[in-house]
């Protein structure tokens, strides 16, 4: 009898929703035959079994969420004894990252996955176990750092700070979608905050004022939230704003697609976006840099992996474009229709969807004519693209028409200062409405 | 509210008044909640205040100070012959269990409770009825916090035999007294009884008294059950009970052979069952498991969502302590609080004498479940306030992880280990290692040493015992 558990899906995710089984009790499968269709908080993904033989038993029905590390499946491959498959990691390492800045870790907390179900409860005091309840933190996956590995509160704050290698697991609430009639036993304690003036009041009983339904916060939806959060309170956002005259470069761009048609996708404006991006990320590193602000460092990459939000049926996913400086135009064009196409298709390998060191964002399809987009945390900026429109605009003393594109630069002003975001923005601005000079220096 | 059939609105309705109950109500009310208490019988408290833990320490209390007036002879004291008075004994403790009801109903109006006596039925997942209709609730939430009922010995249905509820009445001392069941109640009321005056003889089915606590906590406990009761017969059933002429006639089968016991009384102490029927839970959706307890997950919440049940009518052990803190976490959950039963330990008690008190993991579940751990034991014979008193029989021993030194558990037996267990309990709430209980000063000379003792034996650093090399 072959036990398997749910593998490792990837950096930072620890559970995921059955979306669809593949096989059912008593069917004989052979080995890497597709056995359960799995959304993470990033993509969906399709496990392959690990052996042939008969399916005996399946844990989660379509909509539970199954822990990594839990058996979901126990396979009758006649080996006799309950053999345990091999170890899962219970902390993963970035994908892909070349660089791996050597430093001595600060006595931190490491979180575990594996032993929350079978081991016992960690030890802490009750007032920790409150606090980490307060904080939507499941304490028992915290090794802590006090004696015999004592979870202190200090460790239950880091943790929830999300500045531990992250495998947190937010607190299950039951949530009681059946009964509209006890709407208050169902919605999540004010958590205490350590920020002044930062008090969440209870939410007010919605359902007195008019019917309501009640969605729970799950996979994509959640790990936006999460972020989101995380970004919009760590990170002290500051927006640069401009426009870029790209009447050339559309030009260029129009002609070249007329002259490829029927050959690979059309050219948009997004890969010489990019291409122009990269650029200044080389002139000014600290947009394409971490902060760290329990060690006091900024970590600068010298890669350039460059995340596109796409907005799909599930909500908003970053593919993440790796080493994109190392690309051309035409193959950043191509990775991305690929990469959007995956997201929107829900098939997308986790590996596509983390390592990224900045994110663009572009509305401009939709429409607009600005926004300040969030980071995407823990990356120091991310561009804007609202919609290129013809617009009038002054040129040696004229009003011409030209094509306007415009851009905005949200950037952690901790790492970076206005008059450097204002210099990287004009350097885009510069690349994209001069397509020659862009062209130099691909 | 007003009287009478019209349905009426609460915010928070608790069925039955026992410490589950009544302290789920007073919780609930200062967290700002409405609360309607259902208690069926007149007085509050449950059979904790009314007819178990209360009124019997009361009798365990009096019974222990005759046999250590007795003791004590030898010590010095001149008494003479210790004897009871049985009206004034029945006096004391209606008048302790009195002022308690009374006291708990005083907490409760003060807070604005209401208290609505009867008996509760759910008539579906958000409506009781309260004595078949003479008022009726329809709740918000609901506490179903209704308890237990002594188990009947079935081969008696219809005998006048004692439960626990009628021997804590003292209605006369039975010359000889069959006490059916070697569990704590058992034990404690035999030991009550045999201090009396009574001829005690122990029916118990299992291998030994007090099957829940190790070994040799219970073995203390035993030896002086030996001394003090007439026989104690182990592996033993009760196969019928028949009148025989003013007394009983007890068949008792021992492995394969029967014995006839005639005696003047027979108190039938085989445990409790959960009080869930009767309750219409059937024309609810909340889901019942095995041996009637109610299904609640770590919120104790019932498969209704905006029904709650706590204490003996959910699973674990069937303790008053346990039932009032389910009762707070299940309150602070109502009032929208992030509260959770996530207790390591709920430490058990037992009142013979000596007491047997434990917390967290004993020996037998450790054995049970594979865990590997370090034991500290110290006996009491090497601690001074235990010699003054003449109470040298006992020990306290601690469980601990043989890597972290993490305290797992902790077992005593032995004078006033009933008030020393809190301390072991909170060291393992707090996650305390031995070096935690060895560092704390404990005061000179009292039996709490012995928790610091335990931990140094553990620990292999032991000032008053010499370790085995």
């Amino acid at each position: 009898m072959y036990e398997f558990k749910l593998p490792d899906l990837g950096e930072g995710i620890h559970e995921g929703e059955v979306l669809k089984w593949h096989v059912k009790v008593g069917d004989t499968i052979k080995e890497d035959d597709p056995l359960i269709e799995v959304e993470t908080d990033k993509a969906a993904v399709t496990i392959p079994s690990p052996r042939g033989g008969i399916i005996m038993t399946l844990k989660g029905a379509v909509g539970d969420i199954l822990n990594v590390g839990d058996v979901i499946v126990t396979i009758e491959d006649g080996s006799g004894a309950s053999v345990a498959p091999a170890e899962v990691p219970t902390k993963t390492e970035p994908i892909e990252t070349p660089v791996k800045v050597e430093t001595p870790a600060p006595i931190a907390p490491t979180v575990e996955t594996l032993e929350v179900a079978s081991g016992r409860p960690v030890p802490a005091a009750p007032a920790t176990r409150r606090l980490a309840r307060e904080l939507g933190v499941n304490i028992n996956i915290i090794k802590g750092t006090g004696p015999a590995g004592r979870v202190t509160p200090e460790d239950v704050k880091l943790v929830a700070s999300g500045e531990v290698p992250t495998t947190i697991e937010p607190v299950k609430k039951e949530a009681a979608t059946e009964s509209d009639s006890c709407p208050i036993a169902v919605t999540k304690t004010p958590a205490m905050s350590a920020i002044p003036f930062l008090d969440l009041d209870p939410m007010p009983d919605f359902a007195k004022e008019g019917p309501i339904e009640i969605e729970k916060l799950r996979s994509i939806r959640r790990k936006v939230a999460h972020k989101m959060t995380t970004s919009k309170i760590l990170i002290p956002h500051v927006v640069h704003m401009d426009e870029a005259d790209v009447t050339e470069l559309d030009k260029f761009r129009r002609e070249e697609n007329a002259r490829r048609e029927g050959r690979g996708g059309k050219l948009t404006l997004l890969p010489f976006v990019i291409k122009a991006v990269i650029a200044g990320l080389k002139e000014y590193p600290a947009f394409n840099a971490s902060i760290d602000p329990f060690k006091e460092e900024i970590i600068y990459k010298k890669y350039y992996n460059v995340g596109v939000a796409v907005d799909s049926d599930r909500g908003l996913i970053v593919p993440v474009i790796k080493n994109a400086d190392q690309k051309s135009i035409i193959q950043l064009s191509d990775k991305i229709v690929e990469l959007a196409e995956g997201a929107r298709d829900g098939n997308i390998n986790v590996a596509d969807l983390s390592g990224g060191t900045f994110t663009i964002t572009n509305i401009g399809p939709i429409g607009g004519t600005g926004f300040a987009a969030a980071i995407n945390y823990p990356e120091a900026a991310i561009l804007g693209l609202a919609r290129a429109q013809d617009k009038p605009v002054v040129r040696n003393g004229e009003i011409v028409i030209r094509k306007m594109l415009p851009i905005s630069l949200s950037f952690d002003h901790r790492i970076a200062d206005g008059a450097d975001a204002a210099r990287m923005v004009s350097g885009i601005i510069k690349r994209l409405s001069d397509p020659y000079t862009l062209l130099l220096e691909i | 509210m007003v009287m009478g059939s019209l349905t009426q609105d609460a915010e928070v309705v608790v069925i039955g008044a026992g410490p589950g109950g009544y302290v789920a109500a007073i919780r609930l009310a200062d967290l700002g909640k409405e609360v309607v208490l259902v208690e069926e019988s007149e007085d509050l408290g449950g059979v904790c205040l009314r007819e178990g833990c209360i009124p019997s320490k009361v009798l365990i209390n009096v019974v222990d100070m005759g046999n250590s007036a007795v003791d004590a002879r030898k010590m010095g004291l001149n008494v003479g012959e210790v004897s009871y008075d049985l009206d004034k004994l029945r006096k004391w403790t209606g008048s302790v269990v009195d002022g308690l009801t009374k006291g708990v109903r005083m907490l409760l109006e003060k807070r604005g409770v209401e208290i609505v006596h009867g008996r509760a039925q759910f008539v579906n997942n958000n409506t009781i009825s309260v004595d078949g209709g003479k008022v009726k609730l329809n709740f918000k939430h609901a506490v179903i916090a209704t308890g237990s009922r002594i188990n009947e010995l079935p081969s008696a249905y219809d005998l006048p035999l004692w439960s626990s509820s009628e021997a804590l009445k003292l209605p006369e001392v039975p010359k000889r007294l069959v006490v059916v069941g070697g569990g704590y109640i058992g034990l404690e009321m035999g030991l009550v009884y045999a201090g009396l005056g009574s001829k005690v003889t122990m029916v118990e089915f299992s291998e030994r008294l007090l099957l829940g606590a190790d070994p040799d906590l219970a073995g203390v406990m035993i030896k002086h059950c030996e001394q003090r009761m007439d026989r104690i017969l182990t592996e033993s059933r009760v196969e019928k009970v028949e009148k025989s002429g003013d007394g009983y006639a007890v068949t008792v089968s021992h492995k394969g052979e029967n014995e006839v016991i005639e005696c003047d009384q027979v108190l039938v102490a085989i445990g409790r069952k959960p009080n869930t029927d009767n309750l219409g839970l059937e024309n609810t959706d909340v889901k019942i498991i095995d041996h009637g307890l109610i299904d609640v997950d770590v919120h104790n919440r019932t498969s209704v969502p905006n029904i709650y049940a706590i204490g003996d009518v959910v699973r674990g052990p069937a303790l008053a302590h346990k039932a009032s803190r389910e009762a707070k976490v299940v309150a602070e959950i109502i009032a929208d609080h992030q509260a959770e039963f996530d207790n390591r330990a709920i430490p058990a008690v037992v009142f013979t004498d000596p007491e047997i008190a434990w917390t967290g993991l004993t020996e037998r579940e450790a054995h049970d479940q594979g865990i590997s751990y370090k034991l500290g034991k110290f006996p009491l014979r090497a601690l001074g306030r235990a010699r003054t008193m003449g109470r040298t029989d006992g020990m306290v021993k601690i469980l601990s992880d043989p890597e972290t030194n993490l305290v797992l558990g902790v077992g005593m037996v032995g004078p006033h280990v009933s008030e020393m267990i809190s301390e072991a309990t909170l060291a393992l709430e707090m996650g305390a290692t031995l070096e935690d209980l060895m560092v704390t000063i404990h005061p000179h000379p009292t039996i709490s040493e012995s928790i610091m003792e335990a931990a140094e034996v553990a620990a292999g650093s032991a000032v008053h015992i010499i370790a085995p090399k």
